[in-house]
């Protein structure tokens, strides 16, 4: 009963997130289009890092390597299906779902996998010196794809065809993996899981004295929020014709962090804000050219500055609605 | 029975012998004090038995198995929950969210069953909400349950971290100065607060405090270190006249004191 209702609602889901992929292709121009889309893998990659950097208090700065991961891992595996896939289903929209589909888990996976690589060893460190340990790791990622020749070195990675890799990414697959990923980072972040993960940051002594297997927790986080990156990293490398190492640059990390510090640290929905604010305000002052990045660091100077803590703090939308509700009178709330 | 068992424990901090060959036992179902003027060693003592440091010498035994050397969370969930002097509650959390984070064994459920909210998962936290409002209206918290913990008075931060200890089902509970910062009305009510669980839960207490009202008055065995070293073990009213006790708390008369003017 209660699992055929889910079904519903998530075939439901879909549908009308198909139905408003649609929309936005009939609605906006193809310029508009690329904005919407990279701002839904910005919000990918701010809620996955926001689970690190906001509800565990652990500072990763170096996670445009598991995005490169993801995208690399993404595309070559998604060559690698294309065959044998084509071959049982032939050519047609069917084929391509399911290979995206599965070469995105691969990426995810592969991301996933980095992310304990690097975090069981580094996640005893703490505060500047796990930051350095993993801008150090994002860079050895990116360093190795320069040096891969089977993944193309640095000319970067285009598959077999000479037009690059299919354009797989679309605005259902985008939408889709931003309710899913969204989905599963809140329900893991309101649970017994986040509870945890929130008393690390808070107090990593008084979490470890109330028996919290603290090591195992962050480095599950951790390998949580590198998955997460690895499908941003997917689906970027499929909204255009390759993947090359230059992508992930220690910037792109940066602009990630930047993602979270605006919507606010802590905060889902403000790394959704965060996510989509960058990828707004960098593409608005695009016409500025070389003053893009002065103009966007005076931003950020001046968001700092009004509001250090973020657009929403380690607030959630919905709570913040929830408690004006329960401001008025003869409300009654849900008790916890 | 014998709870917990200290034997020749030796702590070194580079130069500082923070504890010397300290021994004492505390059976079941007491309320131990441990006193001792500042700097004695008696938080030290209380990091060892938690696991937050490990020992240079000596057999600290928890239901005659050695702790020694073990990590904090396995010691908490063998049964030994603690408060800390420098309250360390999580600020940002709701009171009843900090007394369920140390419902570990209440939650069984997976992460993917927590992603998918399942029945199982739903009936777990259900009944860690439950076992924590439970707690809660033990030490009088139940209406701040809501309210963000690092807003709490100082009082009921202090009682709070109790709570969330209890939380752990725990045998042992290590109270690192309960009293500091509380009224007297407020320390007396703790001395019933105590007692009450020492009764209800079948617990056993071991007590660091300054208040000697609330020592002298609730704990049955005083156990008086100095300088990291057991200077006297016995009941209230020995340990109120006990010449090395007051001597350390009150310091010596020497022929140079008795010169001075």
């Amino acid at each position: 009963m209660r699992a055929a209702v889910r079904l519903a609602i998530g075939v439901g889901v879909l549908l009308a997130i198909f139905a408003l992929g649609l929309g936005v292709e009939a609605a906006f121009t193809e310029y508009v289009q690329r904005i919407i889309l990279l701002a839904g893998i910005n919000v990918i990659l701010a809620v996955g890092l926001n689970l690190i950097n906001g509800t565990t208090g652990q500072f990763s700065i170096g996670h445009a390597g598991f995005m490169a991961v993801g995208a690399y891992g993404t595309a070559f595996v998604g060559v690698q299906l294309a065959g044998p896939v084509h071959g049982v289903l032939g050519p047609g929209v069917l084929a391509d779902a399911v290979i995206f589909s599965l070469a995105l888990l691969a990426g995810a996976l592969f991301a996933g996998i980095s992310g304990l690589i690097v975090g069981m060893p580094s996640l005893r460190l703490r505060g500047d010196y796990l930051a350095v340990v993993t801008l150090g790791f994002g860079e050895i990622i990116r360093i190795l794809f320069n040096n891969a020749k089977f993944l193309g070195s640095a000319t970067g990675y285009f598959g077999d065809d000479p037009s690059g890799l299919p354009a797989y990414t679309n605005f259902f697959w985008v939408f889709a993996w931003v309710a899913a990923i969204v989905a599963a980072i809140h329900n893991l972040t309101f649970s017994q899981t986040g509870r945890s993960l929130t008393a690390i940051r808070e107090d990593e002594i008084a979490a470890e004295a109330m028996a919290t297997p603290t090591t195992r927790l962050k480095v599950t986080a951790f390998a949580i929020s590198a998955a997460a990156a690895g499908i941003a990293g997917g689906l970027f490398a499929h909204m255009q014709a390759g993947v090359r190492p230059e992508d992930f640059r220690f910037e792109k990390s940066i602009d990630m962090i930047v993602m979270i510090i605006v919507g606010g640290l802590g905060s889902i929905s403000g790394a959704i804000l965060g996510g989509i604010f960058v990828a707004v305000s960098l593409e608005l002052m695009r016409d500025l050219q070389q003053y893009r990045l002065v103009l966007y660091a005076l931003l950020l100077i001046v968001i700092m500055i009004v509001r250090p803590q973020g657009l929403l703090g380690t607030r959630e939308l919905h709570h913040l609605l929830r408690r004006k509700k329960a401001a008025q009178p003869a409300t009654p709330t849900e008790s916890a | 029975m014998t709870l917990l068992a200290l034997r020749a424990v030796d702590k070194i901090f580079g130069g500082l012998h923070a504890v010397r060959g300290v021994s004492f036992q505390v059976e079941q179902g007491a309320i131990f004090g441990l006193i001792g003027p500042n700097g004695a060693g008696k938080t030290t003592l209380f990091n060892l038995i938690t696991g937050v440091y490990t020992p240079e010498h000596g057999e600290i035994a928890f239901r005659g198995k050695n702790i020694a050397g073990l990590r904090p969370a396995s010691i908490a969930e063998r049964g030994v929950a603690r408060t800390f002097q420098n309250i360390r509650i999580f600020r940002t959390m709701t009171v009843a969210e900090n007394v369920m984070v140390a419902g570990h064994h209440l939650h069984k459920a997976s992460l993917g069953s927590a992603i998918l909210r399942t029945r199982a998962y739903e009936r777990d936290e259900r009944a860690l909400g439950k076992r924590a409002h439970e707690l809660l209206e033990i030490l009088g918290l139940s209406e701040l349950a809501g309210e963000v913990a690092g807003s709490l008075p100082y009082g009921s931060q202090r009682r709070l971290e109790i709570a969330r200890g209890l939380m752990l089902s725990p045998q042992l509970l290590l109270l690192d100065e309960p009293a500091a910062g509380m009224n007297s009305q407020e320390a007396r009510t703790l001395n019933d607060q105590i007692r009450f669980l020492r009764d209800q839960l079948a617990l056993t207490v071991i007590l660091v405090e300054h208040n000697m009202a609330v020592v002298m008055n609730v704990c049955e065995t005083i156990h008086v270190v100095d300088h990291g070293e057991t200077i006297a073990e016995g009941t209230p009213a020995e340990i109120k006249v006990h010449p090395r006790v007051l001597a350390a708390y009150l310091g010596e008369e020497t022929p140079a004191d008795e010169a001075a003017p």
